[in-house]
């Protein structure tokens, strides 16, 4: 049945503890990625994200469960997914350019050696990195500019799913906005399915197509998919204007502040763990709307 | 030239001056002999008593020495560059074997627990022995004093830098490693590209430790095992009563030496990257 392009299947991922002798982050995660989604994943920080990200990638194996992407299970990892780290994890002996063409020749070991620069300057120039900056060492630019030659790098190889792990979280609020807003032209441009994790609601907003809220660990789960149906384009100075906008923010913000406590550890077999919930506000909106009116109406009608 | 660089040297400088000053002063003038004992004359004069050269007598001898370093006449009378030659020709060779050897176990042992753990034990016990306690065995089973020498500086040179290799190896963070992965770069590959470049500035660390220890002890080793080189020259020296020769030589070797750990001073500056 699962024909999705990408498709979780009951991820555990359980530790050795010296107290208890073993340790469940997460517990039967379940979620499926169409081609082209742009998908976020917030959740406390412990509740395994990363290690999500990283089985995704092919980094990290799962204690049980299963990676599928176009019908093939995902073991170890390979350039159909490319990672952006959080630290940027740039080659700091190499110049930016060198740094991307290395990444573009194991792509295309066949490609000549202009080929390979053009398509690496390509992408630097996308990120708004070239005339001069792409001779620099990573040590030399700014952390914006390293997490810009991390992304265009990911982007060079063209990966069939763009994993990002945190990619923002170390940058200051301004950097954050422009490296997002080149981020969505980027993947606006090329079709990309892209997973990342964020801690931050605004972000997910904007960015996503779908949001997994994840529950707090230990046995973590992904408790729901909150579809996004904000219009794209989206720009960051109209988003707020959406009539969906605060709806959506309040519900994620409501369920990190109290419910993601909630559903953990035994209190989990009350939702169903096959599937996350799928959240739509725009239909929440409406029922309670239909409430409000139908409340409305029982008050005009008992005046 | 900037002050910074102009007032340490200027003190340098004067230190040297005042040290040599000292030196030369508090060496006695030597007497001439007023009356001749009977003894003396039998040996055909007076014998100045052996001391201490002053700095000027050595200073000379340098001249002379450096004027004409390269004079071979015989066995017992070669020109200083000569002696160096040797020393460093054996210092180089032992160096280079171990490096071979090193460089390559280093990476094993770092990229691999397993055989970190395994072969952890050896050179715990192997590291500590004083380089010059294998020159009898080595000796009898190679027979030849010059290779010994050779193996002596190679079995003093491999450790540093097979400990730093592995260290540096082993250290490399995961971050690169993660983008190798990701990179889908091959074994070899991910070595060359990404660990090697990784672990350059404390291998090369490794590599001027072993530079330096091969440098000091060649000279014990060529005190034992004679003929030519920089410590047999010392030796030969002594054996002639020279004092001139052996100062001379002394500053010859951490003039040397000094040149060996700069030239790896400036390939160390090369691999290092700022992160």
């Amino acid at each position: 049945m699962s024909k999705a392009f990408l498709s979780v299947e009951g991820l555990t991922q359980k530790f050795p503890s010296p107290e208890t002798g073993e340790l469940t982050v997460f517990e039967n995660i379940n979620f499926k990625v169409e081609k082209g989604e742009f998908i976020t994943i917030i959740g406390h920080s412990g509740c395994g994200k990363s290690t999500i990200l990283n089985v995704l990638a092919g980094l990290d194996e799962a204690t049980s469960g299963a990676v599928i992407m176009e019908g093939k299970e995902v073991s170890g990892p390979s350039l159909d997914r490319g990672v952006v780290f959080q630290n940027y994890s740039l080659l700091p002996w190499l110049s930016t350019l060198s740094n991307v063409t290395f990444a573009v020749e194991s792509r295309h070991p066949d490609w000549s050696k202009e080929q390979v620069k053009d398509h690496a300057m390509k992408y630097l120039e996308l990120v708004g990195l070239s005339g001069g900056v792409e001779q620099r060492k990573p040590s030399q630019l700014s952390g914006g500019m390293r997490q810009r030659v991390s992304i265009a790098r990911a982007f060079a190889t063209q990966p069939k799913l763009l994993l990002l792990d945190e990619p923002f979280g170390a940058l200051d609020a301004l950097t954050r906005g422009t490296i997002q807003d080149e981020l969505l032209k980027i993947w606006a441009g090329t079709n990309q399915t892209v997973f990342m994790i964020t801690h931050d609601v605004d972000e997910a907003i904007y960015l996503s197509d779908r949001i997994l809220l994840m529950s707090n660990g230990p046995y973590a789960t992904v408790a729901e998919s909150v579809e996004i149906e904000i219009p794209r384009p989206r720009s960051r100075a109209s988003i707020v204007e959406d009539p969906l906008y605060y709806e959506i923010r309040n519900h994620l913000v409501h369920f990190l502040t109290s419910r993601s406590k909630e559903i953990d550890g035994k209190a989990q077999s009350a939702i169903d763990k096959a599937h996350p919930n799928v959240v739509r506000l725009s239909e929440k909106k409406s029922e309670r709307a239909a409430a409000q009116t139908d409340i409305e109406k029982k008050n005009l009608k008992a005046s | 030239m900037t002050n910074t660089q102009l007032k340490p040297m200027i003190l340098s400088i004067s230190l040297l001056i005042l040290l040599l000053g000292i030196w030369e002063l508090s060496i006695p003038k030597q007497q001439m002999a007023t009356e001749l004992t009977e003894y003396e004359m039998l040996m055909g004069g007076a014998q100045p008593k052996a001391g201490v050269p002053p700095p000027s007598e050595i200073f000379s001898k340098a001249v002379a020495e450096l004027s004409d370093p390269f004079y071979d006449a015989g066995p017992n009378d070669k020109g200083i560059g000569i002696q160096i030659g040797y020393s460093l020709y054996r210092v180089l060779s032992g160096y280079g074997l171990a490096a071979l050897v090193a460089i390559p176990f280093g990476f094993l042992i770092g990229m691999s627990p397993l055989m970190y753990r395994a072969l952890d034990p050896y050179i715990q016990v192997l590291r500590p022995i004083s380089p010059l306690a294998w020159m009898p065995l080595a000796l009898f089973i190679i027979q030849d004093s010059e290779q010994s020498a050779i193996f002596v500086i190679f079995i003093c040179s491999i450790w540093p830098m097979l400990i730093n290799t592995a260290f540096g190896v082993a250290g490399v963070r995961k971050d690169w490693i993660n983008v190798a992965k990701t990179h889908e770069l091959s074994v070899w590959k991910t070595a060359y590209f990404v660990i090697l470049p990784a672990a350059a500035p404390t291998i090369l660390t490794g590599m001027r430790i072993s530079i330096g220890i091969a440098w000091l002890v060649i000279v014990a080793a060529e005190m034992l095992v004679g003929g030519t080189g920089i410590g047999y020259y010392v030796w030969n020296e002594w054996n002639n009563l020279d004092l001139t020769s052996v100062i001379f030589s002394i500053l010859v070797i951490g003039v040397v030496g000094m040149l060996l750990d700069s030239v790896f001073g400036i390939l160390q500056k090369r691999v290092t990257y700022q992160e």
